[in-house]
């Protein structure tokens, strides 16, 4: 078996809080709790599950916009997350980000020709003037802007239009892997489309990685090849695309796939409510931490943590249900 | 009842390279107790015309003209003073980039607080009771700990929720939410909505909802307002909206969502419908359709001549030469 791209073994990411009151000792928030996946060059993996469950903070520890509380992160067959910031420059260029909230990612006193010349420059790609000004045009035509835009500044562009430029910068560094926070949730429908195809062309020219996360679950089973599951900061589900949707095996994966808006008013359909308490990730529930609100729970659940265990092939779940129990649903 | 009525709205922005013809003579109302989706392209004037309701565009650069009617007075024309007043109070907003519309070095429990002080009284005790509260009803886990935290150690979703619980803490006559559920996951989705639709219940709240998401449009709204180009090209109640699409722009983006399961399909497409091409500058002055550009059926006629808005079903208004029309249309 070749390296992998990336891989990431054991993540935690543990934010400390203030003492608690009458100086009990400091607490901390578990926001990635021992997180393990890996990735391929040209492959798209999908991060999806509920809003605080620790996805952005699994992208901002790969970044090393913070370093990790514990584990490893080998990119391409290299240890980084133990790097010093000087070590760790000349691959900085090699993972980009595309963030959640395209304006306050994007410096508002610079002009679209600089936020975009920036990566370029610091990184050395290109040869010369003429070199730049051609990888401008060449990364604006990419994301559908048009070239005049380079002059303008951020807040004179729609939120829509301002994800393309958060697009074009993450391109121009030419990268091994992008991590796509939400990258094309605010995007109208049609823009959307053609940022995604987008994304799936650039991956297949460059075989580019894709870290993709994302709540719009039609678009990642549209264009990941496989998909993770997080609840409270661990993985509860991993595996092939047509896998999760198909036959979702843990009990989570199965109600956020029966919460998706249908696009057809009337469509029926039922939805699995979650019920019960919405846990911390300070006190974390003992046993299975969807023990509080997961429909099938038992007693072995409160007090027995599950592992990821291999449900068939590549596809993994954390629950002690066994398949049999477990009525793998379609969506 | 009518609540509001947006008359003949157009916003321009003047900028150095010319004037941006932002929002370029929109009419809708909006009744007590509705809900008005308003979809379309991004950069078509959406989140300006709700912020032209708000009066929260700096003029210049903008310049506005129209009227848009609120509970019988001409929100154009009112003093700042009179805005204030209205503003989280009557009508409130969630926008659509809460980390900048979050003040970063407020607690979140003393943000949602600021606006029940400022426009119910309350004391700064009742106003924290309160906020957690409404971090509950948006379903903020341990909300007492969270009314202590900055926004920067929520994560998007959460942030989001404050937005939102923020918009509902004076149950509004008015709410207009700017893409209020894009940073959530589908569960919390669906609790917002919810939430949203009890508002309506509980006081009659009408609601204008921006967003890209189809499937939220199906499922909360009564019409729908496509919008392109700063000017409305389609309205219908929801239901005729997904059933006959007649602007080709409204069947372009009905084509481009993909479906869950869809890609489970034999033969599924590897690559999602696109509308081609891009949205004209707004800068220059469009004679023709403002969509011949990128329409698979444009001819001679759309490229000289604007096509009206009116009605091709009962209830059903398009802005399209060739839009199939019945013969019962009002
Ligand atoms: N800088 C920080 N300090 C303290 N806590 C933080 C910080 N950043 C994130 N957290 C906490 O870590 C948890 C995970 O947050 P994260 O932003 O990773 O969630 P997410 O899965 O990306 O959610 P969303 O879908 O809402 O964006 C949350 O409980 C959040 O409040
Ligand atoms: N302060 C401003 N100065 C100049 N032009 C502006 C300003 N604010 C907005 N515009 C322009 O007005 C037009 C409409 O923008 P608006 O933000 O309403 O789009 P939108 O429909 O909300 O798009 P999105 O779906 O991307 O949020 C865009 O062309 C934008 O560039
Ligand atoms: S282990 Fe138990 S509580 Fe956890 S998901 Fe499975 S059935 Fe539910
Ligand atoms: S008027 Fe012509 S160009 Fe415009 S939408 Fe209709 S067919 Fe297309
Ligand atoms: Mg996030
Ligand atoms: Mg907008």
């Amino acid at each position: 078996m070749t390296t992998p791209l990336l891989a990431v073994d054991d993540l935690r990411k543990h934010f400390l809080l203030g003492g608690g009151l009458l100086g009990r000792h400091a607490r901390s928030l578990k926001a990635v709790d021992g997180v393990s996946f890996t990735l391929e060059k040209g492959e798209t993996l999908s991060l999806v599950g509920e809003s605080g469950c620790g996805k952005s903070t699994v992208a901002r520890s790969l970044m090393r916009l913070f370093p990790p509380t514990s584990g490893q992160v080998v990119l391409g067959g290299r240890r980084i997350d133990d790097l010093s910031a000087g070590a760790l420059r000349p691959l900085r260029r090699r993972i980009q980000m595309v963030f959640q909230d395209p304006f306050s990612s994007l410096n508002p006193r610079m002009r679209v020709r600089d936020i975009l010349a920036e990566p370029i420059r610091n990184f050395g790609l290109a040869r010369n003037r003429a070199d730049l000004d051609g990888r401008l045009a060449a990364l604006m035509e990419r994301v559908g802007l048009p070239r005049e835009a380079l002059s303008r500044f951020p807040h004179e562009f729609s939120g829509g239009q301002r994800q393309r430029i958060g697009i074009a910068r993450a391109l121009a560094a030419e990268p091994d892997l992008i991590i796509c926070d939400e990258a094309v949730s605010a995007l109208d429908v049609s823009v959307k489309a053609q940022i995604v195809n987008l994304l799936q062309d650039l991956q297949k020219e460059l075989d580019l990685a894709l870290l993709f996360i994302s709540h719009d679950l039609a678009i990642v089973e549209h264009m990941t090849h496989r998909v993770a599951v997080m609840y409270l900061g661990k993985i509860v589900e991993i595996g092939p695309r047509r896998e999760i949707f198909l036959a979702p095996r843990h009990p989570y994966t199965q109600a956020l796939l029966s919460a998706v808006p249908v696009p057809e008013p009337d469509a029926g359909r039922t939805r699995i409510v979650l019920r019960g308490d919405v846990p911390s990730p300070i006190n974390p529930p003992a046993g299975c931490r969807f023990h509080t609100r997961c429909p099938h729970a038992f007693e072995r659940c409160r007090t027995e943590e599950p592992r990821l265990d291999p449900v068939g092939g590549d596809h993994f779940a954390a629950c002690h249900l066994d398949g049999a129990a477990l009525p793998a649903q379609a969506a | 009842m009518t609540l509001l009525s947006v008359e003949n709205l157009q916003v321009h922005f003047r900028t150095p390279d010319g004037v941006n013809r932002a929002v370029d003579g929109v009419s809708f109302a909006i009744r007590a107790g509705e809900t008005l989706a308003i979809v379309g392209e991004s950069g078509c004037g959406k989140s300006v015309t709700s912020m032209s309701i708000l009066r929260l565009l700096p003029e210049p650069p903008a310049r506005l003209a129209g009227a848009i009617r609120f509970d019988g007075r001409d929100l154009l024309q009112l003093p700042e003073r009179e805005m204030r007043h209205i503003r989280g109070n009557a009508i409130s907003v969630i926008f659509q980039e809460p980390m900048t519309s979050l003040n970063p070095v407020l607690t979140v429990g003393r943000q949602i607080g600021e606006t029940l002080r400022l426009h119910q009284g309350l004391s700064r005790k009742d106003a924290e009771e309160r906020a957690v509260e409404m971090l509950t009803l948006v379903g903020i886990p341990e909300p007492r700990r969270r009314v202590r935290e900055y926004p920067h150690q929520l994560s998007g979703g959460m942030r989001q929720r404050v937005m939102i619980a923020i918009a509902l803490a004076c149950s509004p006559k008015l709410l207009i939410a700017d893409e209020p559920t894009t940073a959530l996951d589908v569960t919390i989705q669906a609790q917002i909505l919810d939430l949203m639709r009890d508002l309506k219940r509980r006081v009659g709240a009408a609601i204008m909802l921006i967003t890209h998401d189809l499937g939220v449009v199906a499922e909360v709204a009564d019409r729908v307002v496509v919008m392109y180009a700063g000017r409305k090209v389609e309205e219908a109640a929801v239901r005729d909206l997904f059933r006959s699409p007649r602007h080709p722009y409204t069947r372009g983006l009905m084509g481009a969502v993909p479906r869950l399961g869809a890609a489970e399909q034999p033969g599924a497409p590897q690559r999602l419908a696109e509308i081609p091409g891009m949205v004209p500058s707004l800068k220059t002055r469009i004679d023709g359709c403002v969509f011949a550009g990128r329409c698979p059926s444009a001819t001679d006629l759309c490229r000289s001549h604007a096509p009206a808005l009116e009605p091709k079903a009962p209830g059903h208004l398009a802005a399209c030469h060739y839009a199939p029309k019945d013969a019962l249309a009002a």
